[in-house]
Order: structure tokens, then sequence, then C-alpha cells
């Protein structure tokens, strides 16, 4: 017991507090006693959690460089980029009499496929989903860690190995795949199809067989803690909105990459044993393929069948994030805490319902397609009541723009942007000239691109001294945000008037497009703010690993005088998370300004007369 | 693990309820096989094949184990422990058989012109059975590892070992119940 008594105990805890009877046993102090253990094959979630953001933060920074280098392409077709060859080696091709370096065209789209894959799964799932979910649901919960550790530090592991196996890939003679990240066969389905359909479709397939893998056992152990491992008090209704995001968004990956792994398998057997599922009526160099009696189309169900939900598994934490950090910054209760909740299930239930209109222009039946219209249009409303419970959080309250702060109101200016795209994206009819524009790149990239960002950088900023005990500094902070907003809304609001006048989406040139021509200059500005938006987020990656170290220590346990669980635990981390007793909850999440009082921790009892929760 | 049994203050083991979850999962896979096989079906090009008389008795079978198994987990929490060991073998070596009659059907299957690669309704149906095969498969390891410890850790009825039998046992009904579905559905929607 030496290392409990060292921290101090929170007075209320004692004395009203819960007893596991948890530190009278010495489990877990010994697998955490040496560094590997500690920090590597760690079972503590607090560590996982750290692990998810550190590995998701590298493969930020890779996926974002490759959209700089596929940019400059689109941006200055003319250029030499032969002062990238030492990095690229062989992708920059150099015509021998004019010097002149150009991308190759193979390896633009292998670029483009990989930085959707990258960031889409391995940044805005694992990374996003990951990190703040095993941060804070046990230390919200009151819990002592996950319902299963083991398999929790599993579920980073497989991440891990999906990384490995995809950064591997990246370096094929043949280069990673190139068919774009929804690997649509036939591209994804015949190795002969294009230069990386054949080893790096197949390492693609493992990688992201592994990475559905850790998904499962993460979203299993995050349902199961939500559901069985609250503490005495925390009823559902008394969950905060981050609890509730996290949870739907379990069950969302739970219930959705299973159909991506029954897609998988049926195109590794297309690939692999000669199955035709996915193939038909296939011509290469005017040979006629032996494959017939399959669709395409059935692929794209398949994968749309998670696809569209995958987008709100990218989205809800980080507005379940963004919930609690505006109501802890404006110091005000969260507005409509139930329409909240009910608009997340609304939400989650609907993204099982549309995945076709992905697909409106795919050569489904249009009567069908009414179906998806309909419903697609309907998530505008759950999505309408968040964003106006999310202003009027911020009417009339005592705002504090710090950085997450800033970064949440952030992310409402995206969400209501992108959001707001997605009504016109959402109509089949106006689908027939906005499909695979630019329109689409410009819509999802603000509404789940840098929106799911603004979130994850809202939850990084505010959690970051219960991660690591010290603040980050404020002042990159807020350099970072401006310039990140600013950056974001100058690349991809032109988009919109690229798609608007039919700019197709993945074209490596525009040269021999008369119609297409006069957009030059659109182009060079938005990559020149690519290549800005790029260099603003190192000055977080800086400010991130220098504060671990140097950042302004956390004196108390709450800084942000918030009422969660998590600000009752000591400062310096422990196994266990609490000292002694488990705290025990008396009133909802969200008790700011209440009765005269500032705020009220959860754990508080309620005094005579007081009215509980809400 | 352990911490979260100590205070566990729910009706549900967390573990059960987790398996719960990873068979929800399971489930929404074949489910996107069977819709996936409907909505290629409906689309042409579809040649129908009866089933070899094989995947009859290993269905049978596999519902037989089931049911022995289920005997078996009875006569456990009764301490009755021979009867349990018994049944339990008994389930192990249905299972086994379950397997070596799939494998036995689908060579039958090969031999009268149904290919994987071929027509598509015979692909679908080496995919279906096939990863239910694989299912099946890792429910036998999980019910070797209970017969090991049947014969091996005495006859002393925990209610640890109570869990651990619970979930093995409620995996094998899943992948009986599981294969059942498969099979009625792949006669119904010739």
């Amino acid at each position: 017991m030496a290392n409990v008594t060292v921290h101090e105990e929170d007075v209320l805890i004692k004395d009203n507090g819960f007893d596991d009877h948890f530190h009278e046993h010495h489990h877990g102090d010994k697998y955490q006693s040496s560094f590997i253990f500690h920090y590597i094959f760690s079972m503590d979630h607090k560590i996982i959690a750290r692990q998810f953001l550190i590995t998701g933060m590298i493969w930020a920074i890779i996926g974002a460089a490759m959209s700089v280098v596929f940019r400059l392409q689109l941006g200055f077709p003319e250029e030499s980029l032969t002062w990238i060859k030492p990095f690229l080696g062989k992708w920059i091709v150099v015509d021998p009499t004019t010097g002149i370096g150009k991308l190759a065209p193979e390896f633009y789209y292998a670029l483009v496929t990989m930085h959707g894959t990258i960031i889409v799964f391995f940044v805005l799932t694992a990374g996003l989903s990951g990190t703040f979910s095993n941060l804070l649901i046990p230390l919200q919960l009151g819990a002592r860690d996950m319902a299963s550790p083991f398999m929790n530090m599993l579920s980073y592991w497989f991440f891990f190995l999906a990384g490995i196996i995809m950064f591997y890939s990246l370096f094929l003679s043949t280069g990673p795949f190139s068919g774009g990240w929804v690997a649509y066969p036939p591209l994804s389905a015949l190795p002969q199809a294009s230069s990386g359909s054949g080893t790096g479709m197949t390492l693609w397939l493992v990688s992201l067989t592994f990475f559905v893998v850790s998904v499962l056992l993460g979203g299993i152990n995050y349902i199961t803690t939500v559901l069985n491992l609250r503490t005495k008090g925390m009823s559902l209704w008394r969950m905060p909105l981050t609890i509730w995001a996290f949870f739907v968004t379990a069950i969302l990956g739970l219930l959705s990459f299973p159909v991506l792994v029954s897609g998988f398998f049926m195109l590794i057997f297309d690939r692999s044993l000669g199955t035709s599922f996915f193939l038909s009526d296939i011509f290469i160099a005017g040979q006629a393929l032996d494959r017939v009696g399959g669709s395409p189309i059935l692929y794209q169900h398949l994968f749309w069948f998670l696809g569209h939900p995958e987008v709100y598994i990218i989205i809800l934490p980080a507005m379940g994030i963004v919930s609690e950090v505006l109501s802890v910054h404006s110091r005000k209760p969260v507005f409509g805490y139930r329409a909240m909740v009910y608009s997340i299930m609304a939400i989650g239930f609907l993204s099982f319902i549309v995945w076709a209109h992905h697909m409106f222009m795919s050569g489904v039946n249009p009567f069908i397609s009414n179906f998806f219209v309909v419903f697609t249009l309907i998530i505008a409303v759950p999505s309408a009541v968040k964003v106006f419970n999310w202003i009027t959080t911020l009417y009339g309250g005592n705002l504090r723009l710090n950085t997450p702060m800033l970064f949440a109101i952030g992310f409402v200016s995206m969400f209501i942007s992108g959001g707001l795209t997605g009504i016109f994206l959402g109509n089949s009819a106006i689908d027939i000239q906005l499909h695979d524009t630019y329109f689409v790149v410009a819509h999802f990239h603000i509404v789940m691109g840098v929106a799911a960002f603004f979130g994850m950088f809202a939850g990084v900023y505010h959690w970051y001294p219960k991660m690591y005990g010290r603040f980050m500094n404020e002042t990159l902070g807020k350099i970072h945000f401006w310039g990140t907003i600013i950056t974001a809304y100058a690349i991809f609001w032109p988009m919109h008037y690229l798609g608007m006048a039919g700019v197709p989406r993945r074209y490596y040139s525009f040269d021999t497009f008369d119609a297409f021509r006069h957009f030059t200059e659109m182009n060079k500005f938005i990559t020149v703010f690519a290549i800005i938006a790029f260099f603003i987020q190192l000055v977080f990656v800086i400010n991130f690993f220098y504060s671990i170290w140097y950042g302004k220590k956390m004196k108390t346990k709450n800084p942000w005088q918030a009422t969660t669980l998590e600000w009752t635990t000591p400062i310096e981390p422990i196994h266990g998370n609490w000292p002694g007793k488990l705290p025990v909850v008396h009133r909802w999440a969200y008790d700011y300004n209440k009765d005269d009082r500032e705020y009220v921790q959860q754990h508080v009892p309620l005094n005579e007369g007081e009215v509980g929760d809400h | 693990m352990e911490q979260t049994i100590i205070h566990n203050r729910n009706k549900i083991h967390p573990q059960k309820f987790a398996l719960w979850a990873s068979l929800a999962s399971i489930l929404m896979m074949f489910g996107a096989f069977t819709s996936a096989y409907i909505v290629k079906q409906s689309a042409g090009n579809w040649l129908e094949f009866s089933l070899p008389a094989s995947f009859y008795f290993s269905t049978a079978l596999l519902v037989l184990s089931s049911i022995t198994l289920h005997i078996s987990q009875r006569s456990f929490v009764r301490q009755q422990i021979s009867k349990y060991k018994i049944f339990l073998g008994v389930s192990f070596l249905l299972g086994i058989l379950f397997v070596v009659l799939q494998y036995a059907g689908w060579t039958e299957l090969y031999d009268k012109g149904v290919d994987l690669k071929g027509n598509v309704s015979g692909s679908f149906f080496y995919l279906l059975s096939g990863i239910h095969a694989l299912h099946v498969l890792g429910g036998l390891a999980a019910l070797m590892v209970a017969v090991i410890h049947a014969f091996s850790l005495g006859n002393h009825v925990t209610p640890a070992r109570k869990h651990r039998f619970d979930l093995v046992v409620t995996y094998w009904h899943f992948v009986d119940a599981l294969w059942v579905y498969l099979f009625v559905f792949l006669i119904i929607s010739k």
C-alpha cells in the first residue's frame, strides 16, 4: 500500500465513497513495476489512451504530409518536384532532357488512397475514439479500469500491427494500394489491375482486417465498461455526454465493422481463390476475363454499410467532447441534456439506413434512392438539435475563451458549414451534378475531417492536464487554433466552387480539360494554404511534446473547475485511478451555477431541500 | 480481470456481457453475407443445386452436440461429475464429427461439379459454410480446453469454473444456432 498513502484522498470520497476493497489486493502492481510493462505492454487504460493518441499523431503527420505532396501536383503541375526526389525516389520521374521532375501518376493515386485510409481509420477512428474512450470512460464513470484491461491492451497492439503493415506497404517497389480508400473492385479485386493492386492491396486488406479486430476488441470493452462498471449512483442519465457519445460510437463500430469484414472476405476470395463475387464482364488489354456473374455494386453496398456509420464513428466522439468542453468553459449546464442524448441515439440509428446515398450514381434503382434521400435528410434534424443546443449552451455563459474552448466553438462552426452542404449532397437529383466532384471533397473534409480534428484538439487541450499533469502552452495553442481555422476554410471553401463547376476529384491533372483550365489560380491558392496548414499543425506537435516535460504544472486537482469525476483523481495518476474508495455519484454531470454555487462536482451529496438532477 | 469480478454489483458478469457483444458482431457479419446472397441471387445468373445428404446429417449432429453440452452443464451445476465429463466428451466428439461431415459434404459437392470458382451460388455456399466452420473450430478449441479442465482440475465446482464453462457453452450454442439459421436460409432461399 506504500504507493497509495502518498496521494491525498478527497475528503468527500473518503467519507461517502464506495469501498470496493480494491487496494487491499496487490493485483496489477506487479505488471506495472518494470518499464516494459508500465509503458509498452501496459494494461492501464490511461497509458493505452496515450499510446493511441501518440500513434494517431504520427499517422496524422504522415497522412497530412501525403496530402501536401499531391496538393503540390494539383496546384503547381508545371513546377519541378526534383527537390523531393531524395525522399520519394523513383516516384519522382525526372525528364532527362529538361531536368523537370514530375510526380508519377500511379504514385499520385497511391498518395490519395493512403491519405484517405490513414486519416479515416488510423487517425480519426483509432486516434480519436481510441484515445478518449480509453481515457475518459473509466475516469468519468468511476471505474478502476476497463472491463478487460487485457483486451484493451490487445486492442492497441492490433492497431499497432495494422499500422506496421500499412507502413511497410508504403515502401513496396510496386507502391501501396492506389485504387481509392474505398477499395472498389475491380481495381481492388484483380491483382493485375494496377501497380498498387497486387501486394499493395494484399497488405491493405491484411492491415485493415487487423484494424477491425482492434476496433472490435476496443468497442466490446467500451460497451461492457459503460454498462457494467459504473460507480454507485452513476445512472445512465447522470453520465456526461462524452460517455454517451463513446458508448453509441462503440455500438456503431461493433455492428458495422463486421459487415466490412464480410466484404473483405469476399474480396480475398475473389483475389486469391478465383471466385467472382464482385467481378463480371471485365476486359483487360482487350482480353475478356473469364470471371463472370458477380456484381461490383455488391461490394459498394457492403462497404458503405460500414462506411456511413464510420463517419459517425468519427464525428460522435468529437461531438461528445465538444459538448463537455463547451459546458465546462461556458460555466453553464449543457442545454437540453436529454435532447442531446436522444439525438446521439437518433443519429446512430439513422446512420445504418442511409448508406446508399454514397451510391446514387452507381446504377442503384432511382426509386430505392428516394428512400435513402428521405432518411439522409432526416439526419439533419438531430444534427440541428445538437447545433442549436451547443449555441444555446454558449448563450449567456461566462465564456472562457481558452484554447480548448476555441476549438470547441470552431468545431460547431465547421460542423454547420459542412453539414449544410450535406443537405445538398443528400439529394439524388443534385448528386447527378455534384457526385465525385470537389464539392464532395469539400463537404466531407469540413464536416468529418476538420470538424473531427477540432473535436480532437479541444479534447487534447482540455484533458492534457489529466494525461500529463501539465498544461499545454496557451499562446502556441491560440496560434494553432487561428492558423488552423483560417487555413482550413481557405482550403476547403474554394473547393465548393470547383465542385459546382464539375471539377472531378481524384484526377491527376486538368491540362487537357478546357472547362477546368481557369481554375489554375484557385488550385494554387488551395495548395499554398494546405502547406501553411501543415506547418501550423507542427506548432501543435511541438507544443504537445514540449509540454510533456516543460509545460506549466497542474497545481490543483480540478484546474477547470469541472464537475465530472476524472478531476477528483490525484494529480499524479495511479493504478486504479482513486486511492482508497471510489467516489459515489449524487447528481448529473452539469451542475454549473446552480443555487449560487459556481459548480458542484458529481460526488457532492445533495443539500437538504436541493432538487437533484435536471 | 480480477478487479472487475471483485466489485461487480451486476446481474450479468462483464465477461458474459462482452461475449454477447462479440456474438452480436459475428451475427452482423453473417447477416451481411446472407444479405449479399439475397441481393446477388435476385440479380440473376444463379445456378441452383441441391445439398448433399451429409449436410443434413452434420446439422443433426451439431444440434445433438448442443443438447449433450446442455446436459453436461446441468450435471456440472448439480455436481454429477461423471455425467458432466461423459457428456462434455461426447459433445466434443460430435463437434469434430460435424467438421468432418462438412468436409465430406464439400468434396461431394465438388464432385457433383459445384466448384468454388464456378457460379456465384456455389462460391456463396462454400463461403458461408467455410467461414462458419472456422467459427466451429474456434468453439472446438474452447471445448478442448473445457475437456482438459474437466479431467485435470478435480471435482470441485467453483464459481470461477462454472463461469468459464458457461462462456464456452454459450458460444457453442451460438455457433449451433448460427448454422441452423444458415442451413435453413440456404434451403429456403433456393
